[in-house]
């Protein structure tokens, strides 16, 4: 898209203070996947949310501060899972390839 | 054919099935657009909040209103509903509930929803669908599957209370899914002996079901004992309708409710007993 910035959503106009956000892109041989589903995992790899990504290929979740797991299933791709540390006040932005 | 075949259909199912007349297709999704952007051909869409909730008060459409909606959308009493959506079904399965609470007789779940059929790269199109209209007629509510307050603080101890929202909101640590903001209710933690087994213990990583005995081992496993009634809950009410389908459609419990008011209304009660961390 065009004017798309790098990386997960723009968080302009967002108060990210008291929130530990987890964003990312997915792209497959550097084109952005729309559709794919991001899967966030917590510490246990319990499911705790899960969102198609936009067509530009971007997610977005507001998690907790610690460890977390990014599971990316999309058609015809394997299973990509990805560690990722979210911080309060931070943005944690997360580059997910798929083969 | 088993109670699961009867309340569960697969893709390929659904496919020998499109343009049949007596079947109708229904997306409901928490992301009302996704139909907009495409949809199983056929398939008319139901949205959760602006069809099913009251526009004022918080509750459901009457029955009356329940009426006139399925009429316009061409949904007939005789008709076979098949529901699927995003978000592995959440919504899909809150409306079956729904159908069921107002008395349809044939409702079914697309087994994995919408991102099944999406990760199958099956066909979805976006042409607009319009059903000839029909007369439909509702029941009266099912109160034998909706729970209330009341009836949820009475369960404490001593029915099996399941909280199916994830172990970070059980707890407290979150108040809402992770791909929400942080909002709702007044405080957060999960009700006194509530056992916490999460929806998605129920599927798989593609939002099926798991099997027949996968699912009865998780509620034995974590206490659930079958010989009590059962009521779920989770935020809204929409995750708790899911595990409803499993205990009540799926595993056959004959008492199981879905407390639709869930955690946005009991943790914004004044004087219920709230209980934080991982335990009941």
């Amino acid at each position: 898209m065009c004017g798309a910035k790098t990386g997960g959503v723009s968080t302009d106009g967002l108060d990210l203070t008291d929130e530990s956000m987890i964003q990312g892109v997915v792209t497959r041989a550097d084109e952005p996947v729309a559709g794919a589903y991001v899967r966030l995992l917590d510490g246990g790899g319990e499911f705790t949310a899960e969102v198609p990504t936009s067509a530009t290929g971007q997610f977005r979740f507001f998690a907790a501060p610690g460890s977390w797991t990014l599971r990316t299933l999309a058609p015809g791709a394997e299973v990509v899972d990805q560690n990722v540390v979210a911080s309060k006040g931070e943005v944690a932005e997360v580059a997910v390839t798929l083969e | 054919m088993s109670t699961r075949e009867n309340v569960l259909v697969d893709a390929a199912w659904v496919e020998a099935h499109l343009g049949d007349p007596k079947i109708v297709l229904v997306e409901v999704d928490e992301d009302t657009a996704a139909y907009d952007k495409n949809h199983i051909k056929g398939a008319v869409r139901l949205d959760w909040k602006k069809d099913l909730q009251d526009p004022v008060r918080r509750d459901f459409v009457n029955k009356e209103q329940f009426e006139s909606l399925l009429s316009e959308r061409g949904i007939a009493n005789d008709d076979t509903v098949v529901l699927y959506g995003g978000n592995n079904n959440w919504f899909a399965a809150y409306a079956y509930w729904y159908f069921k609470l107002y008395g349809h007789d044939d409702a079914k779940l697309l087994d994995g929803g919408r991102k099944k059929w999406e990760l199958d790269s099956r066909e979805l199109v976006d042409e607009a669908v319009q059903r000839p209209t029909t007369s439909y007629k509702a029941k009266d509510q099912d109160r034998s599957i909706r729970a209330f307050r009341d009836e949820v603080e009475t369960a404490i101890g001593q029915q099996n209370l399941v909280d199916v929202r994830s172990p970070d909101e059980y707890a407290g640590r979150l108040a809402a899914p992770a791909h929400l903001p942080q909002e709702q209710a007044q405080r957060n933690g999960h009700i006194p002996t509530a056992a916490n087994i999460p929806w998605s213990q129920t599927a798989n990583d593609d939002g099926t079901f798991k099997s027949d005995d996968e699912l009865k081992k998780l509620y034995e496993d974590k206490g659930v004992d079958f010989s009590k009634d059962t009521i779920a809950y989770c935020r809204i009410g929409e995750r708790s309708s899911h595990t409803w389908f499993v205990l009540h459609e799926i595993l056959e419990q004959p008492n199981v409710k879905n407390y639709d008011g869930s955690w946005t209304e009991w943790g914004s009660l004044v004087g219920v007993p709230i209980e934080l961390g991982d335990q009941p």
